[in-house]
């Protein structure tokens, strides 16, 4: 008895450093936690803190006159003319007009600068249409020159470096003042493609050629996964063949992306002489991507259909075809649908493989068929990402912005077509 | 007529395969009493016929659409005079783009060198006559496979087993596709690689100690002489991803540890979700964070501290990548932890150890070979990681432990040597290949081991 | 307040809602016989008793698993508690050494005194609790471990140890109280989970003895072995009643019959009748043990 007493006491007596340990490991796992998730926290607000102001554009709001003289253009339906025409004549004459006290060519240089590079274009291309409105006044709402942008948004941020002159920053408080400069939501952003002017690119075209893009791989990806996983869990037999190709896909699964860009460049590109850079080859080499994701859960939906379906469906004298195709497939439908979403949005996502197969190029364009020069939002930000020109870093962000709602939302369609379809055998 | 416009037709032409043998197979049953007199389903007779149709057509349309370009490139050049064939790949394909701009009416024909004008109207001719082939044969084959499937309409033709058969091979090739595809990967990697090691020998690429691809466009080019060793990529991959997997493996690990004994269900339904949201983040993503944030973040503090830190440290490359992996193993050992059986749990509790006492002593060592399992697999993912170490790491290559300094890794090599123009033949593109098969033998190697650990460690308790 | 109780308490995995086996679909009313809450014929009580149960109650959320049950277990005596399945003899088993804390929808309520001491209150630690009463399970669950270190492991973390010499003791004599040491003595270090299942089930008596406890507490522990093997745990158990106090859960009432001193029958989580164990086979004092003992249900 008072052996087993002091047992206790001893027992007793450990507890205390036991459970300091105990409260440690504990500490340390919430650590843990708290560092995946205040990284994710952090990635969020970074994007957003640049991105927002993406979705902000500059303007400057101004009536000009559409003076034929001073723009030495009389007949706007003559190219000729059109393109010896000096378009940023009657806008600096407005600007002037709004500031007054500038003179000299410099200052007027100084007020051109103010207005965005396409400015005078918007002014040709609009009298090229309409040619009766030579020597009229018109409202024109322009895109401010980038330069006006970044300080109307980034004055105050240390990061970016104010390019205007003291004067022209005068003039733009004043403007601003005089609510002729004023900032809007950015729907260039959407109507347009790339540009080498950041308050002229957009992400259309990129969204575009990701749909596109999307398109073929899910044609691709999703019956042929459906096809595969079918055959290796119903017709398979144990053979040496049938291990060989679930080596393959498995080996498939984990093989760096990158790998798929060499083969659609050297297959695809190379061997088959399609063009680069077009939504078909890129939806080819990211379909053989997907593909082994695709199979794998698409196996795992199928296991779970029970095996007494089967058999009743059996037992009444269906082929073996005929249940796999009446019954297993529909009813292991949802697990398959959402393995496919989720494996779209990975797809989405991936830009190295489309590097190497060409989509990397500058276009402008918003691309109307599946043979058409694309891009893709992800490899967008990564070229303005890259670029050096400031203004495209909070493009990029915004960029960013709209891929990262794309996917959560695929996810959580994923997720909610999971927990809708669910059956509880 | 086009491929698309073929196969458009081969799309009308299928339902009306369909409906032909349908109204034969019922027309066919009536005299006998009725569809039940039938070996099958009128359904399968006309899908039979619509498989006759459409896939005998979809192949031969398919594969001459795919070698069609090839064919006919080889067939124009073949066609110049001996004396005006082209040296070399590039040239070959300078030649054919003038052509083919000649034939589009693009280039002014008055412009290039007779031959080139000549070969541009073989081109169209040889153009002309493959559509008009290709044409005719796939809507023969359509129409004749129909054709036959519609006079295999008959009582005793257990059409059922046929159109069973043909789905059945149909999905086989669906699953062989994974075999082709690794296939496609292995030779179109291998034979590129072996004309590498054509222009540098095997031993030079693995074991020397400097990568500097730049190649000699003449032959009295100064400063251009290539080196292609191999060992400062992978020295760079290695730190970048032993910086990854340092962020990785005890965050996730200990994250794994507490979610699946301590954090309450409900706290479990929430986390994981949001730890799985880091998969999911596209990696230009993280590239971007790395970048423009967490690089010039280190430079800065490294200047505080007084230690010089380049703008696109391997640190900074690496940490967002842990961050990235950190859900890998975080899911992967949450599946193995929970692989132990309660009894052990049980057992251990039921002597009086503390829960993290049971953690470490008994649950922990039980699942180490799966957890070493999933540490590889993250470790295969940061060695194939492209994006992040393509936007936050450099481009020259540095042998250094030093993670404030830049390195580069094999990945950003492929893609930077592989983007933009390329010669084709110059030992510079040729070396991306070269790289990107040691990528596929190093992944791979690592994969199957860390499979062949998981699964074995699974057989214990299974 | 033990970080345990309250960190066992809320721990539940989602393949952790081990509801052991509820009420079955016997009636509660058979051939018209009743049961009584809370009373319990025989001898349930005795005198300086190791552990004093005071209406005890159960509960699995809404569900009522354990109805009111008092009981007392003297020292170094051997009981069994029988009865059909789902009757709630594991679950009770389980109160008594608080293996029910990890499931987080169960709930204890009543007086569970362990030499006066109440197990529940606040202040009275898990930990230590597990250090004086022992359990051996139905499936033996060596850890994949040596014989050594499986044996060795509860001295080790309980800090019972200071030397190795002290260590390589207690690990023999456990071994040997098991009955084990011939057949370990000269693969110590080999792997536990190579040994036969009778002999891997010795080796968890052993390591629950190596921790030097009070009372052993055993959830069917021969169901999963062969009838030699049976044989043997019995012996042990019949030798281990010298020093300590056995509480056994069995399905089988020839193994009651053969080893305990007293047996209590549970009846869908009431406790019908504890009595010697040679009156419950010969002559039981209640018709619901009859009925059971002779086979009409179970």
């Amino acid at each position: 008895m008072t052996e087993q007493r002091s047992q206790a006491e001893i027992v007793r007596q450990s507890l205390k450093k036991r459970y300091r340990k105990e409260r440690r490991f504990r500490l340390y796992g919430m650590v843990a936690i708290f560092i995946a998730l205040a990284s994710l926290f952090i990635l969020f607000a970074d994007i957003i803190n640049k991105g927002h102001t993406g979705f902000i554009k500059t303007t400057i709001t101004l009536d000009v006159s559409l003076d034929g003289e001073q723009m030495y253009l009389t007949d706007p339906t003559d190219a000729e003319q059109r393109s010896m025409a000096d378009f940023s004549a009657p806008i600096i004459a407005a600007l002037e007009e709004l500031i007054p006290g500038t003179e000299t060519g410099a200052q007027r240089r100084e007020l051109k600068g103010l207005v965005g590079n396409y400015a005078p274009n918007e002014i040709s291309d609009l009298l090229r249409a309409n040619p009766e409105l030579l020597n009229t006044t018109q409202t024109f709402e322009f895109q401010a020159h980038d330069q006006v942008s970044v300080y109307v948004k980034h004055a105050d941020d240390p990061k970016y470096s104010i390019r205007l002159s003291e004067q022209q920053q005068e003039w733009v408080d004043y403007l601003q003042g005089q609510g002729v400069i004023d900032t809007s939501f950015n729907d260039t952003l959407f109507q347009r493609g790339d540009s080498r002017d950041p308050g002229n690119a957009g992400i259309l075209g990129a969204i575009v050629g990701s749909l596109l893009t999307m398109l073929v791989t899910l044609v691709i990806s999703f019956p042929m996964g459906i096809a595969a996983a079918v055959y290796l869990e119903e017709f398979a037999p144990q053979n040496k063949i049938t291990d060989f190709i679930e080596v393959n896909i498995n080996n498939l699964a984990a093989v760096p992306s990158i790998i798929f860009g060499l083969l659609g460049l050297a297959v695809f590109i190379g061997l088959f002489g399609m063009p680069r850079s077009i939504p078909v080859v890129g939806g080819l080499v990211l379909a053989l991507m997907t593909l082994p994701t695709i199979i794998i859960s698409s196996r795992a939906a199928i296991k779970s259909v029970p095996p007494s379906i089967r058999e009743a469906a059996e037992g009444i004298g269906a082929s073996k075809m005929q249940v796999v195709l009446h019954h297993v497939i529909p009813l292991a439908m949802p697990g398959m649908l959402t393995g496919s979403i989720i494996g779209m949005a990975q797809a989405l996502g991936e830009t190295a493989p489309l590097l190497l197969i060409g989509m990397v190029a500058f276009i402008v364009d918003v691309p109307e068929g599946f043979f058409d020069s694309a891009t893709v939002l992800p490899v967008q930000i990564y070229l303005w990402a890259s670029s050096s020109e400031q203004g495209f870093i909070e493009l990029a962000s915004a960029g960013i912005m709209v891929l990262l709602t794309f996917m959560i939302s695929m996810n959580a369609l994923a997720i909610w077509l999971r927990k809708r379809l669910e059956r509880r055998w | 007529m086009q491929t698309a416009h073929l196969l458009l037709l081969i799309l009308v032409l299928t339902p009306v395969a369909y409906s032909l043998a349908l109204m034969r197979s019922r027309a066919v049953a009536e005299p006998l009493g009725g569809i039940r007199n039938l070996k099958a389903l009128p359904f399968y007779y006309a899908a039979r016929a619509a498989l006759w149709c459409a896939i005998p057509a979809l192949i031969v349309l398919g594969v001459w659409a795919a070698f069609e370009g090839r064919v006919i490139q080889a067939l124009v050049i073949a066609s110049l005079p001996q004396d005006a064939w082209p040296e070399g790949a590039g040239r070959a394909s300078l030649m054919l783009s003038q052509i083919s701009n000649v034939a589009a009416g693009k280039l002014d024909a008055t412009m290039v060198p007779d031959y080139i004008a000549a070969a541009s109207s073989v081109l169209e001719d040889l153009r002309d006559r493959s559509e008009n082939f290709k044409a005719t044969l796939v809507i023969l084959i359509a129409i004749l496979g129909a054709a036959f499937a519609w006079t295999r309409v008959a009582a005793h033709i257990n059409a059922r087993e046929n159109v069973e058969r043909a789905l059945r091979w149909t999905f086989f090739f669906c699953a062989a596709v994974a075999v082709l595809t690794t296939a496609g990967i292995v030779f179109s990697v291998l034979f590129e690689t072996l004309r590498f090691f054509e222009r540098v020998p095997i031993s030079d690429f693995l074991f020397s100690t400097s990568w500097s691809p730049q190649t000699a466009l003449r032959a009295d080019q100064v400063g251009s002489e290539g080196a292609f060793g191999v060992i400062p990529l992978f020295t760079g991959t290695l730190l970048i991803s032993a910086i990854a997997l340092l962020v990785a493996v005890p965050t996730g690990l200990l994250s794994a540890v507490y979610l699946s004994e301590y954090a309450s269900k409900r706290a479990r339904s929430v986390i994981k979700p949001l730890m799985e949201l880091l998969a999911g983040i596209p990696t230009v993503v993280y590239g971007f964070f790395a970048a423009l944030t967490v690089a010039p973040f280190i430079r800065d503090l490294a200047s505080m501290v007084g230690l010089e830190a380049s703008s696109q440290s391997a640190l900074a490359a690496g940490l967002v990548m842990g961050i990235m992996i950190i859900p890998f193993v975080s899911s992967l050992s949450d599946d193995v932890i929970n692989a132990v059986p309660q009894a052990m749990r049980d057992g251990s509790l039921a002597l009086g150890a503390t829960q993290s006492e049971t953690m470490k002593k008994v649950i922990f060592p039980a699942a180490l070979p799966g957890i070493m399992g999933g540490i590889l697999l993250a470790a295969s993912r940061a060695i194939g990681e492209t994006m992040i170490v393509v936007m936050a790491a450099g481009l020259a290559a540095n042998l250094t432990a030093n993670p404030l300094e830049s390195v580069t890794t094999v990945t950003v090599q492929i893609a930077s040597l592989l983007v933009g123009d390329q010669e084709f033949d110059s030992a510079k593109t040729l070396s991306a290949f070269a790289l990107g098969a040691l990528l596929f033998i190093v992944t791979l190697a690592l994969n199957v081991v860390a499979l062949k650990i998981v699964r074995k460690y699974r057989e214990q308790y299974d | 307040m033990s970080i345990n109780q309250t960190v066992a308490s809320k721990a539940a995995l989602e393949n952790e809602m081990r509801t052991p086996a509820q009420e079955t679909t016997v009636e509660t009313q058979r051939e018209g016989i009743a049961v009584e809450e809370g009373k319990t014929v025989g001898t349930p009580y005795s005198d300086n008793p190791k552990f004093k149960l005071r209406n005890v109650e159960v509960f699995y959320g809404e569900n009522r698993a354990i109805k009111n049950i008092s009981l007392d277990i003297a020292r170094n005596e051997v009981i069994s508690f029988i009865g059909p399945s789902g009757c709630g003899k594991s679950t009770f088993l389980r109160c008594l050494n608080r293996m029910n804390d990890s499931i987080g929808i169960c709930q204890v309520k009543g007086e569970l005194l362990l030499d006066g001491e109440n197990i529940y209150s606040a202040k009275n630690d898990v930990v230590e609790l597990r250090a004086r009463v022992g359990m051996v399970f139905q499936k033996p669950n060596p850890f994949p471990k040596s014989i050594y270190d499986n044996v060795a492991y509860g001295p080790r973390i309980h800090g019972l140890a200071n030397r190795k010499a002290d260590l390589d003791e207690i690990v023999e004599n456990s071994l040997r109280k098991a009955g084990l040491w011939n057949e370990a003595k000269d693969r110590l270090h080999d792997m536990a989970t190579g040994m036969s299942g009778g002999q891997q089930q010795r080796l968890c008596i052993a390591r629950a003895i190596a921790v030097s406890p009070e009372v052993i507490l055993m959830d069917e522990p021969c169901s999963a072995l062969d009838p030699i093997a049976t044989a043997k745990v019995e012996e042990l158990i019949a030798e281990m009643s010298e020093s300590y106090t056995i509480v056994i859960v069995t399905h089988s009432m020839q193994q009651a019959a053969r080893v305990s001193n007293r047996t209590a029958y549970f009846h869908l989580g009431h406790l019908v009748e504890v009595n010697e164990t040679t009156k419950v086979f010969t002559s039981p004092e209640h018709e619901l043990t009859e009925s059971y003992i002779t086979g009409r249900f179970g």
